[in-house]
């Protein structure tokens, strides 16, 4: 049942909705207005002159074969950052499931990695992965492996999915931890005395007992790799090499901050912010309706 | 069809022994039913057997042949639990095609057996609906199908009715039973309603902190219980006990409360002044007006209808239960006597029945 509370007058709810009122106008409704606003203008790189421009932005990306490169670039990203962390998750999950013994702090190890600041977990990496000097840049050029991230843009890609996906991985693990509890013993005992083993056994039994789950973090995944990964991979390789990293958010950031090009960045914001909430709104209908029912 | 035979069957979690050896053995097609109070063990009997637990000491026999370390998937054994434990994501005709497609039938021979067990469980309507989709009993029934689709060695049950309705538990353990004995299967039940116990089984095991208390039929296990314990246990309401000693060789016995009553079926062993139990199910003892007849205090009047349960208590203190046909009498003290062969005698002490002494057997001891 929903709880309401009631309160008299209306001088008390309105003082209690003002702080998260004032946050949500100035972090989200205004910058989202300005990005709108600025979308359709074009202003030139010293910020003196404005004019008006109608859709000409977002013409003007619809034809850019830079944009659509980064547009695939980030698709690519995104669904290897979600397979690869989700599937570890689950992976990881499973045994921990499993363990008996050493069960709790297993799980916390695992949880680690997601309290670590993106741009904290980049410099980590950069301690072991430098062109130069880096732990494992080193120990794969023993194995005859020439491995510079800053220079090969195959590797800088590979490498800012793998570290995207390794801060994920925990997230997905506990919910994944959560989804595998709340399948009911009973049900995978009746399975197993019904001659079910191993693979087939989750294949058949637990997999589609976790589908809420897996659908939850699908979307959840999916945006953490397209929106919340810009600090991680700017701190990384800011890009580069070339446009070898460049997804979205970073060319956002790219085009209006450093190339300063306010209207063309404005309206890519727009199409990245009708992206999330599309994406939200499709979680929502969804996992809204598992609920009800 | 098989046979099952538990060897000295024990579990132990961590420090806490919950079962202490168990030796049982089911007949081909007999329905044993295990009862008892709650946390004696019985879920962890049926789980030894069906492999989800591991046996700390212990053999299980399945048609003679060791099972005690298989696989649970590989024992042929199938299980309806109290939850019924379905899979929410499968139709009620693919929860129970999920066995039978692991054993590798061909899917008109599934879609037959299906076909054939939603006839006799009445399911034929419901075999495209998910299990949120159906009502407890239906539910229930589903479990029932699944189980027996398969057509196992063994059916293991944990309460399957605990979640049902007064009216409708009374009917589905009828259908059980008349199941059963159609399809001849070997069968473990659990419970802790004596009445379920009572009606549904071939021979009874009463279970009392992880022992196997008494094992017998239910009548004979209700006529003669083994201790106390299973005395309390079994019968509704519960037997009355009354202290007494023992007198006349063993072939009398002073209620503490006053009277004596004879023990006309033979005399017990054990010294006079032998501190025993009388025990008499409260609906075996009578109202009298007779000299032998002893004062009860009443204390309380429950009208169950066409009879009446008077609660009160005897002239030494102790709590009595007596069961009459029709209205108690509007006294405050009336006057009861005890039949003497529906009296049980139990050892005060160890809580043990005292049978009588056969002729043979108050023979002298040999040396
Ligand atoms: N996995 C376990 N670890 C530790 N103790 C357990 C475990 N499973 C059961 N026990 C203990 O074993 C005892 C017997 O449990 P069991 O489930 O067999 O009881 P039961 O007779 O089926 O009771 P109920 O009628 O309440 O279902 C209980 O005291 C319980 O606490
Ligand atoms: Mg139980």
């Amino acid at each position: 049942m929903e709880r309401r509370t009631l309160f008299n007058g209306r001088l008390l709810p309105a003082v209690l909705v003002l702080p998260q009122l004032a946050i949500t106008i100035l972090f989200f409704i205004l910058p989202a207005y300005k990005a709108f606003a600025e979308s359709v203008r074009a202003t030139d790189a010293f910020g003196l002159h404005t004019s008006f421009v109608g859709f000409a932005n977002f013409l003007h990306l619809a034809r850019s074969n830079l944009y659509q490169h980064a547009m695939i670039r980030t698709g690519v990203f995104c669904v290897a950052v979600t397979v690869l962390a989700m599937a570890a998750g689950l992976v990881l999950a499973v045994f921990a499931d499993r363990a008996i013994k050493g069960r709790a702090i297993y799980r916390t190890l695992l949880i680690w990695p997601y309290a670590i600041a993106p741009a904290i977990a980049s410099v980590i990496f950069v301690f072991l992965l430098q062109p130069q000097i880096g732990l494992i840049t080193n120990l794969l050029g023993r194995l005859g492996i020439d491995f510079d991230y800053a220079t090969n843009g195959g590797q800088a890609f590979l490498l800012i999915i793998l570290i995207a996906a390794w801060k994920q991985v925990s997230y997905n693990f506990i919910f994944y931890v959560a989804g595998l509890q709340s399948v009911p013993r009973s049900v995978i005992e009746a399975a197993t005395l019904d001659g079910a083993r191993g693979f087939h056994r989750f294949r058949t039994m637990i997999w589609p007992l976790l589908t809420p789950t897996t659908f939850f973090l699908i979307i959840v995944n999916f945006v953490y790799a397209a929106f919340d990964t810009f600090a991680l991979i700017f701190a990384l390789t800011a890009g580069g090499p070339g446009t070898a990293t460049e997804t979205l958010v970073v060319k956002v950031y790219r085009d209006g901050v450093i190339n300063l090009d306010l209207g063309g960045s404005a309206a890519q914001s727009v199409i990245l912010m009708a992206i999330i909430v599309g994406l939200t709104a499709i979680q929502f209908r969804y996992t809204g309706k598992r609920a009800v029912s | 069809m098989a046979t099952l035979e538990l060897q000295g069957l024990a579990k132990r979690f961590g420090k806490t022994t919950v079962l202490h050896g168990v030796d049982l053995a089911l007949t081909d097609g007999e329905m044993l039913v295990i009862v008892g109070a709650s946390g004696c063990g019985k879920s962890t009997l049926l789980r030894l057997v069906a492999g989800l637990e591991e046996p700390s000491a212990g053999r299980i026999l399945l048609d003679g042949v060791d099972i005690t370390g298989r696989d649970p998937a590989r024992r042929d054994i199938a299980m309806v639990f109290q939850n019924y434990a379905l899979y929410p994501h499968m139709s009620v005709f693919d929860n129970m095609a999920y066995g039978l497609k692991l054993k590798g039938m061909k899917r008109p021979e599934i879609a037959r057996k299906i076909e054939e067990a939603a006839d006799t469980l009445g399911l034929s309507a419901l075999l495209g609906r998910k299990p949120r989709e159906l009502s407890g009993g239906q539910r229930q029934r589903v479990a029932m199908g699944r189980a027996i689709v398969r057509e196992p060695k063994l059916f293991l049950f944990d309460e399957p009715l605990s979640n049902l309705d007064a009216k409708l538990r009374v009917q589905v353990r009828a259908d059980i039973r008349k199941l059963q004995k159609r399809l001849k299967v070997t069968s473990l039940y659990v419970t802790h309603d004596q009445i379920e116990a009572m009606t549904l089984a071939d021979r009874l095991i009463v279970m009392h902190e992880g022992r196997a208390a008494q094992i017998g039929a239910p009548t004979a296990v209700f006529d003669k219980p083994a201790d106390r314990y299973v005395a309390s246990f079994i019968g509704e309401p519960a037997m009355n006990f009354c202290s007494a000693t023992l007198i006349a060789g063993g072939t009398a016995a002073r209620l503490d409360a006053g009277p004596t009553v004879d023990l006309p079926d033979g005399a017990r062993a054990g010294a006079d002044d032998t501190r025993i139990t009388i025990g008499i199910r409260p609906q075996h003892a009578l109202l009298s007006t007779g000299a032998d007849a002893m004062p009860l205090t009443v204390e309380l009047i429950e009208p169950l209808g066409s009879e009446t349960l008077i609660h009160g208590r005897l002239a030494d203190g102790s709590e009595f239960m007596l069961r009459v046909a029709g209205p108690a009498p509007a006294a405050e003290t009336i006057k009861i006597s005890l039949p003497a062969h529906y009296l049980h005698v139990f050892d005060a002490e160890s809580g043990k029945r005292l049978e009588p002494l056969t002729p043979a057997l108050s023979a002298p001891a040999m040396p």
